[in-house]
């Protein structure tokens, strides 16, 4: 017997974002409201991050419930539906469930069912990451349209004695619907690792270190913060550059600029390292939004928005970088 | 290419007066980074970087806390390009 041809998928020949949504904490954390237990000052911290104000979500408040505001708006602004998404990606490094994934839940709660869900650990690269994979999925076949949200409750990771990152970090979520479209709306995802360089940012010990010996304490967040801030500042802008190339198009071609929200003393270096005309919007979310991991991005892309400061049909380069090492980068054209 | 101890200074002076304002006449190896020119972290960090490319060397990030003043700098760098 011969054996059946089987059909394959195919896609659209092009996606896009069709909407972008943002939630972020609702209490706003000062400078002076942490700078106690690290001896440290409002002037120190602006100094070295360019953070005035971190938002910080209530105790009642968790992952999936931030993931959820960001979605509804994304989809609405999309002009679709929950039950339109046929794929929930999540990226989050504070889902503190290991299973299920928190994207089935959201996507639950959202009326996607059944669409596909799962979550990403990508860290602070996370949403570029599922930018990436939403784009591949659509043009694919494999989904129509993907639900991708970077979502983070980064105050549930902290430790508020550490002086290397933790009054760096925001709570917030991001979220972009990826679907068909009749024009390139994405270019090529630049993407990668260095696991040699775990150490370099992370969690301080694993689960089952705890349970083997708690006296160790909840895990919080680690930096080698010169050594993150060398590789960051220095090598990502050659990998946001490679983007632009892949994408077919020149720093004097793009409308906006946005990179991971990490330390605005990185974003002002790549953006120099990058070359950038004066014309490029530089999103600069962190500093009243503090440091959001994997929601940074559409949270800064959000605002840029919201503000007036681009429009739909302009193009964004996108650079998400962080623990792992992980980095993504992609051209967008913005919804 | 090998530079002297001399063009290792006048060049770092050059690197650190971009990244501070400082005068480079102001950078001299006796001087501590932190100390007496008020770079903090991440500055010195950015100063290692370009150092690393205009005299095409290698400095460990290790290495870093070692480089205490401006002349341990221009030592570590005439060492690693001999």
């Amino acid at each position: 017997m011969t054996r059946p041809t089987l059909t394959q998928a195919t896609g659209a020949a092009h996606s896009r974002i069709l909407g972008i949504g943002a939630a972020r904490g609702e209490n706003v954390v000062t400078n002076d409201d942490i700078a106690g237990p690290i001896n440290s000052s409002d002037e120190w911290i602006q100094q070295r991050t360019g953070i005035i104000t971190r938002r910080r979500a209530g105790a009642d408040v968790d992952v999936l419930d931030l993931s959820e505001a960001a979605a509804r708006q994304a989809i609405a602004a999309a002009g679709l539906t929950g039950a339109d998404i046929d794929a929930v990606i999540l990226s989050t490094v504070t889902y503190f469930e290991q299973t299920p994934a928190g994207a089935a839940v959201l996507a639950d709660r959202l009326g996607a069912t059944p669409a596909a869900a799962y979550d990403i650990s990508a860290a602070c690269a996370g949403y570029c990451y599922g930018i990436g994979q939403a784009d591949a999925l659509v043009r694919s076949g494999a989904a129509r349209h993907v639900l991708v949200i970077g979502a983070e409750k980064m105050s549930e990771f902290i430790d508020p004695t550490d002086r290397s990152i933790s009054f760096l970090l925001g709570d917030g979520a991001g979220a972009a619907v990826v679907g068909p479209s009749d024009f390139a709306g994405i270019g090529p995802t630049i993407w990668g690792s260095d696991g040699s360089r775990a150490k370099a940012v992370g969690q301080t010990h694993g689960w089952t270190e705890l349970r083997d010996n708690p006296a160790l304490g909840w895990p919080t967040l680690r930096q080698d913060g010169q050594s993150v801030f060398k590789w960051a500042a220095f090598e990502m802008p050659k990998i946001a550059q490679q983007a632009l190339d892949a994408a077919g198009v020149t720093a004097d071609q793009i409308q906006a600029f946005v990179p991971h929200q990490a330390n605005m003393r990185i974003i002002d270096q790549m953006a120099k390292q990058l070359h950038l005309p004066a014309s490029v919007v530089i999103g600069r979310d962190i500093a009243d939004t503090g440091n959001t991991s994997s929601a940074s991005i559409p949270l800064a892309t959000d605002r840029l928005l919201q503000e007036g400061a681009v429009k739909s049909g302009d193009l964004a380069l996108q650079i998400g970088f962080g623990a792992g090492l992980v980095y993504a980068a992609q051209v967008v054209v913005l919804p | 290419m090998a530079n002297s101890e001399q063009e290792i200074l006048a060049g770092l002076a050059e690197i650190v007066s971009e990244e501070t304002g400082l005068p480079t006449d102001s950078v001299l190896p006796e001087k501590s980074f932190t100390d007496d020119l008020d770079i903090d972290s991440l500055s010195m960090m950015t100063i290692v970087t370009l150092a690393e490319e205009k005299f095409e060397v290698r400095i460990p990030d290790d290495e870093v806390k070692n480089l205490v003043t401006v002349g341990d700098a221009v030592s570590f760098i005439a060492k690693a390009q001999a």
